[in-house]
């Protein structure tokens, strides 16, 4: 190994060449304040709060993307460091609207946590703050430009990670913007909702649309019969808002504490997961004898369905036409369960807690009513779900546990592991293969799907003919794939793509976090609780026979296609159905 | 053209654009297909051809070069010299450097704006001028320096400028 060895506040270190002072400082215990630089997404040097004194050189350097040189001395603490630092947040500070008592990020507000460490009291500088509206045409994202540090860490992650760039730095000086191109409202252009620019936003300049008042307030009305679904991802990162470690399975406190809000019935969206499969499974082994419109691609990440409707239109007829886990288990409460508890389905307010803010866009697409009524009212991000048990005094930690309700609240370990990057295919093919050879896989953990490898393949010899199927998530990652697929380097029978990297697990809507093993922390939960469950295959669960039994009939029939399938758009009329939508619904 | 006008044209019809200019700023564009990197010569050889850059050729730059319309349009603001404004047939410089702006350039200017009937908008509302402001073009022994495209008006009065403008159509 390539090593250099420098000094970092008089302590003798040796490090690999190419690091850089931020980490090698941590290495010897120095804790560097940082704002711009994030764990996964790297450092900026944008905000120059991470400054440190090096020796010889003519100006503080950011300590964040300068790399280590031999024989480096390196003060991270010095008098001239801890004043520049505190000037730097002062004036960003000075440009700041000072609203943090009633700010969206108040509790977690990366710039006021920082500015209480370097004890900065009162600002040296004033000067008056231009007004920037916010931007609310998205169903899922509030831009609030005027709270803005131009760390560009939402541009990195709508750029790099999703390649969907939707956003960019605009104008020059006191004017640089974060902003969509032509000063566009959100919702006019190809943001796919996926909300990663939520996740690392360090202030409150981009939020999550709060849909909390609306659940309380049907939560409080009489004539409301309020049922809520949970999606898989929940479980294994709520615990996370309320001081549990990561990879916490909280299910039963989640359950206990929906039950213990007043929610009058409380469903997993995992049988809906399950129910999925089923579909889709149907799906691709009529796909897979025919021949046709191969690779089937799957639907259940509404963040990757808008990016294909936006950037891929021509794949429309390869993506399933299942509606995801969260509008099949919508339609089935407002036709099968009202029937069965004896409701009217006008009085129903469907309520679904998902790790996904793209899924607050999926729930108003004008075309999810196939019941009659919209599949799901409202939609909640994990991080509104404890925002909500907050508000009404509920700490998961002391809450009695309790269980999923009848008749939707069973499922499968392969409904489970939907909420992880690899999952939907895992549990389909256990499906596919019990389906076609009439007996369950030898192994049914499915090791090459698993995982955090961006892309990622396997080969299964199913009944003699070799299935081959590929799994990406990010959107960059999807991308490539794609582009695999459609130059003919590469074919597939299915493949499995997640518009967030890691899957839900790491959804826009999951709790803040700067872990780097944070996904695989979460994903241990849904794996344990996979290798828990009775049953491990989709077409087992007992719940799931019963609705097909009772209501649903077949896979792919008549009705399940009215009230489990969807369509999609395509081209010009996408954009502007998807924006008409936005603003009809906001 | 009115920026409202730009701003509701998708394709480039009706953009007041003269098509054979369209099509050389589209052979251009072909040019660069897929490269990402030539994104700043690209703009400026299209703003060589038509002046300015609006927004729906900003568009099929992105398209072609694969980068996105949040990307090129940033790069577009941060960058002076490129302007999403059509000039106008005559384009009048005011100087304001040091010697220019002691004479009196910025009463000069207003004078220009009025004359000229451009308002904040950089460009007057029959297309005939655009009215920018220069820092110093090393005239500043003849200041208040004016310039209208290529001529060079010196020690300019603030009452002289309808005069001057006249010769221009």
């Amino acid at each position: 190994m390539d090593t250099v060895k420098l000094t970092i506040d008089g302590k003798q270190i040796e490090v690999e060449r190419g690091t850089t002072i931020l980490e090698a400082a941590r290495l010897v215990g120095a804790n560097v304040p940082t704002l711009c630089y994030h764990p996964v997404l790297g450092g900026g040097g944008a905000c120059r709060v991470c400054v440190c004194e090096v020796e010889g050189a003519r100006n503080l350097v950011a300590s964040c993307v300068c790399p280590v040189n031999d024989g480096m001395v390196v003060w991270t603490n010095s008098k001239a460091v801890r004043e520049a630092r505190r000037t730097v947040v002062e004036l960003m500070i000075a440009s700041h609207p000072q609203d943090c008592l009633t700010c969206d990020r108040s509790d977690t507000c990366e710039l006021r946590r920082l500015a209480s460490r370097l004890n900065v009291r009162e600002g040296r500088f004033t000067r008056e703050k231009k007004a920037s509206p916010k931007d609310t045409s998205s169903p899922s994202v509030v831009r609030d430009p005027s709270k803005c540090i131009l760390c560009g860490r939402c541009v990195e992650v709508c750029s790099s990670v999703q390649g969907v760039g939707a956003i960019g730095l605009a104008n020059r000086g006191i004017e640089t913007v974060v902003a969509p191109a032509f000063g566009d409202d959100l919702a006019d252009t190809k943001c796919v909702a996926c909300g990663q620019c939520t996740a690392v936003c360090p202030v409150g300049a981009l939020i999550v649309k709060d849909d909390t008042d609306a659940v309380l307030d049907a939560l409080s009305d009489e004539n409301k019969h309020v049922v809520v679904q949970v999606a898989p991802a929940v479980r294994a990162a709520l615990g996370e808002e309320f001081g549990l470690p990561a990879g916490t399975d909280v299910t039963a406190e989640m359950v206990g504490a929906l039950k213990q809000l007043g929610f009058d019935a409380v469903f997993d969206t995992q049988l809906s997961a399950d129910l999925t499969i089923m579909e889709e499974g149907n799906e691709f082994i009529e796909r897979l004898k025919s021949g046709e419109r191969l690779p089937l691609i799957t639907s259940c990440s509404p963040g990757w369905i808008n990016y294909m409707e936006n950037f891929h239109p021509d794949l429309v007829d390869n993506v399933s036409s299942c509606k995801s886990p969260q509008q099949m288990m919508g339609a089935v409460i407002k036709t099968y369960y009202a029937k069965k508890a004896g409701v009217d389905p006008s009085k129903i307010v469907s309520v679904s807690i998902m790790p996904c803010t793209a899924k607050k866009f999926e729930a108003k697409r004008p075309e999810m009513n196939s019941s009659g009524y919209r599949d799901v009212d409202y939609v909640l991000t994990t991080r509104e779900l404890a925002s909500m048990l907050r508000q009404v005094g509920i700490d998961l930690k002391s809450v009695q546990s309790s269980d999923f309700d009848s008749p939707l609240g069973e499922s499968t370990g392969a409904g489970e592991i939907f909420g992880v990057t690899g999952g939907v295919m895992e549990a389909a093919l256990r499906s596919v293969y019990f389906a076609l050879t009439n007996k369950p896989l030898e192994n049914l953990e499915l090791h090459p799907v698993r995982g955090f490898d961006g892309i990622r393949e396997a080969e299964i010899d199913v009944a003699g003919q070799k299935v081959r199927v590929a799994v990406a998530h990010g959107l960059s990652n999807a991308e490539e794939l794609l582009r695999r697929i459609e130059s003919g380097e590469k074919e597939y029978h299915f493949v499995e793509i997640m518009a967030c990297p890691g899957g839900c697990i790491a959804g826009g809507g999951q709790p803040f976090s700067q872990d780097p093993d944070i996904k695989s922390k979460r994903a241990s939960v849904l794996y344990a609780g996979d290798r828990a469950k009775k049953q491990r295959m989709s077409h087992d669960n007992p719940a799931v026979k019963k609705l097909y039994g009772e209501f649903l009939e077949t896979p792919g029939s008549e009705i399940a296609h009215k009230l489990l399938h969807t369509t999609y758009c395509q081209g010009e009329k996408c954009s502007e159905k998807a924006s008409a939508n936005i603003k009809e619904a906001s | 053209m009115s920026e409202a006008a730009v701003r509701s044209t998708a394709q480039g019809a009706g953009t007041g654009i003269d098509p054979d200019l369209m099509k050389k700023v589209d052979a251009v564009i072909e040019q660069y297909r897929g490269n990402r990197g030539a994104l700043i010569p690209v703009l400026h050889e299209v703003q060589e051809i038509i002046g300015y850059l609006p927004r729906f050729v900003q568009s099929k730059i992105a398209e072609a070069l694969g980068v996105s319309e949040a990307e090129v349009y940033g790069v577009v603001t941060f960058y002076s010299l490129f302007t999403m404004k059509p000039a106008g047939r005559h384009k009048i410089g005011v100087c304001l450097g040091t010697a220019c702006y002691v004479k009196g350039a910025a009463a000069l200017l207003e004078a220009v704006k009025q004359a000229a009937g451009v308002e904040n908008d950089d460009v007057s509302a029959d297309g005939r001028f655009s009215v920018e402001v220069t820092r110093c073009i090393g005239a500043c022994g003849l200041a208040p320096v004016l310039t209208i495209d290529e001529d060079v008006y010196s020690r300019v009065s603030p009452e002289s400028v309808s005069e001057i403008l006249e010769k221009y159509e």
